[in-house]
């Protein structure tokens, strides 16, 4: 789960971590209160959404006067913003951060993350702040500098200093380092985050380490003990049916295809995108129903499938492992019922009574096609797509 | 034969009385595993299945000499059950719990180095030796006694594979789902080299998924390798950044896309197979003595 840039902030500055000083308005009133608030004659504004590049995408506003935020935020709130990682959709903005800007007189990059092959936590530091850490991996790898950090040790004093040196920070800034990251670390650990990243961490003018943007990530697995951070989720920043689709644990991702999918299991959703390309189609969607998934639960899916304007067909891939396929198609006979289906539809059932599974769909009298096998399945589904998108063209 | 468990392996289950504990335990009864008891904390000296139930894995251990667990206690829970497992010198623990914080996950890992105890999972179907033992959620009924070795990280996806070799009549020698989350037990390169020294299991098909780089790891072993390998990646079209931040995808090195671990395979000389529907033929043409 994202948090937007104001969240992280608070959470840094409740660790003792220096940020800007800033409020966070959602309309233009406010953010004229909030600059009057800050005080001082100029002001950042800017969008809080789940994305990055903000910045060169208008985001970010700089001010002089009480009237350039009111225009900064009125422009920005209520509009999608668009940026290189949003989407051409963009996302809402639906608050501000109102900032006092910060002298500058360097940039670095600092970040803190679970490292999955090591089961550690790694900090990763760079002396080009501002800038993509993927750039920088890319572009300067003897750039970024890493630091594990053994789980059971914990940090130590080493890892500031091999940072502080290597970043070439004078002793006092190197002094703020280590406060810094043992702030990070203990935040991390106890807020189950898998990301905190500081892009830019500001050298100031007056020689001070400021975080000037703030990125955290929380590990899902992890809400059910974390429930205070849990509620700031914004749904807003979501897709809709994504959001949905959690409500009845199901896990689901808009793709730009058009043929809808419903599988059971991470690994099999994928594996049947995958197979749709490979037949020559474009997948509308992820949907796992999850390995033991119900009738009930397979009917939830339909709606969410068929609620996307983009799907001409759908397919359907069941592999009954506990499950029963005959089960799973009784809530399909009664999901395409309930939704009154009005585009092709093909389900391979295999498993667990699969060829009970099938016969009923047989029997149904509804237009489905059926097939066990996997390849068949791919080539028939796609061939209808295809046929169902020049229909509706014709119409046109 | 098989690898890590067989028909002499003794197994408890952690979450015995549970809703899914009990369940499971009933299914591996009736495949035919050597369930010897179970253990739920507070209902030690009842019985359940038949079977005897304890408050905790170390009696569990003294009065069945259990070697296997399999656990299904809630994620809240459940790095504590691997943790009290591996002390009492449970050989291979199976966790099949999906849902365990990824923290949780880093304490484990760190407590396991240089023990004794093979963790399978968590988030996995668990391991199964066909006719013999099975230790997990997975379907007994698609298994079949065979030459391949099915090492995977995905659940449905490995029964997909599973159902295919049966299908040819290759059959399997032991199947084990690692897990599909990111940090877990044993990993590929670990089964690979199981795999490698088990003279029953003639090649292996590994499933794997996009994220990390265990497949680019697997790859770099199996050039080491006598026994054949071949590969699927899922997740070719899948989009990127949904699942991990963006330094998480890029601190193992730009890897972590299908694209990247394939042509990783393919500069190992791996049997790289392109469609899901293509797992069984995929490893069969690795084997052409074995098909009629």
């Amino acid at each position: 789960m994202k948090l937007h840039e104001y969240q992280a902030k608070q959470l840094l500055r409740e660790a003792g971590v220096a940020v800007p000083a800033g409020q966070v308005a959602t309309c233009a009133t406010a953010a004229v209160d909030a600059a009057a608030t800050l005080g001082g004659e100029h002001w950042l504004v800017k969008a809080q959404i789940h994305a990055g590049g903000r910045g060169k995408a208008g985001g970010v506003r700089r001010c002089q006067t009480a009237a350039e935020v009111s225009a900064a935020a009125a422009a920005l709130l209520g509009q999608p913003l668009v940026t290189a990682q949003t989407g051409a959709a963009g996302l809402p903005v639906n608050a501000v951060l109102v900032e006092t800007p910060t002298a500058v007189q360097r940039e670095l990059y600092l970040s803190l993350l679970i490292d999955r092959t090591a089961a550690q936590v790694l900090i990763l530091a760079a002396s080009a702040g501002g800038m993509e850490i993927e750039t920088v991996a890319a572009q300067q790898p003897d750039q970024l500098l890493r630091a594990a950090v053994h789980p059971s040790v914990g940090l130590q004093p080493w890892h500031s200093r091999r940072l502080g040196f290597a970043l070439g920070l004078e002793a006092a800034a190197r002094q703020q380092l280590a406060q810094l990251l043992t702030a990070l670390y203990q935040l991390l650990r106890s807020c189950d985050a898998s990301l905190i990243e500081i892009n830019p961490l500001a050298l100031t003018n007056a020689g001070d380490l400021v975080a000037v943007d703030a990125k955290i990530e929380l590990d899902d697995n992890a809400l059910f003990r974390q429930s205070a951070l849990a509620a700031w989720r914004d749904v807003s920043q979501e897709d809709a049916r994504e959001t949905a689709a959690r409500a009845h644990d199901l896990s689901y991702i808009r793709l730009d295809g058009n043929i809808g999918c419903m599988v059971n299991g991470a690994g099999l959703a994928m594996a049947t995108m995958d197979l749709i390309q490979h037949h020559g189609g474009a997948p509308a969607n992820f949907l796992d129903v999850g390995g033991g998934t119900t009738a009930a639960r397979v009917a939830e899916a339909f709606k969410l499938i068929v609620s996307d304007p983009q799907v001409t067909a759908v397919l359907v891939n069941i592999f009954g492992g506990i499950v029963r396929c005959d089960l799973i198609a009784e809530g399909i006979i009664a999901a395409v019922r309930e939704v009154a289906l009005a585009v092709p539809l093909v389900v391979r059932l295999a498993g667990n009574r699969a060829e009970e599974g099938l016969a009923l769909l047989a029997a149904s009298g509804l237009a489905l096609h059926t097939a066990q096998d996997l390849a068949a399945a791919a080539d028939l589904v796609v061939t209808m797509a295809s046929r169902q998108r020049a229909q509706l063209g014709g119409r046109e | 034969m098989s690898v890590l468990v067989d028909a002499t392996t003794r197994v408890i289950c952690q979450g015995f009385t549970g809703k899914q504990g009990t369940f499971h335990s009933e299914q591996a009864l009736a495949y035919g595993t050597q369930l010897v008891g179970g253990v739920t904390p507070g209902k030690g000296g009842q019985r359940h299945l038949g079977l005897p139930v304890f408050d905790t894995v170390h009696q569990a251990v003294v009065d069945t000499g259990a070697t296997a667990t399999m656990i299904y206690v809630p994620p809240a829970y459940a790095a504590d059950a691997i943790l009290e497992a591996a002390d009492a010198g449970i050989q291979v623990i199976v966790c099949i719990t999906e849902g365990i914080p990824t923290q949780d996950m880093m304490t484990v890992k760190t407590a396991l180095t240089g023990s004794a105890s093979v963790l399978i999972g968590p988030n996995c179907p668990g391991i199964i030796t066909p006719n013999a033992c099975k230790i997990g959620i997975m379907p007994g009924a698609i298994h079949q006694p065979g030459c391949v070795g099915i090492v995977s990280r995905s659940g449905t996806l490995t029964y997909e594979a599973v159902y295919q070799t049966t299908a040819l009549g290759l059959g399997q020698s032991t199947c084990i789902g690692i897990g599909g989350d990111p940090i877990h037990g044993l990993d590929f390169v670990a089964c690979l080299a199981l795999f490698e020294a088990d003279p029953h299991t003639e090649a292996v098909l590994l499933v794997g998924e996009i994220g990390g780089d265990a497949e680019e790891r697997a790859a770099a072993f199996i050039q080491t390798m006598t026994t054949p390998v071949a590969a699927y990646i899922a997740g070719a079209t899948a989009p990127p950044g949904r699942r991990m931040g963006h330094a998480g995808a890029m601190i193992s090195g730009g890897s972590g896309t299908a694209a990247g671990k394939y042509a990783a395979f393919k500069a190992a000389g791996v049997k790289t197979i392109e469609s899901p529907a293509e797992l069984g033929i995929g490893v069969a043409a690795l084997l052409p003595n074995r098909l009629i």
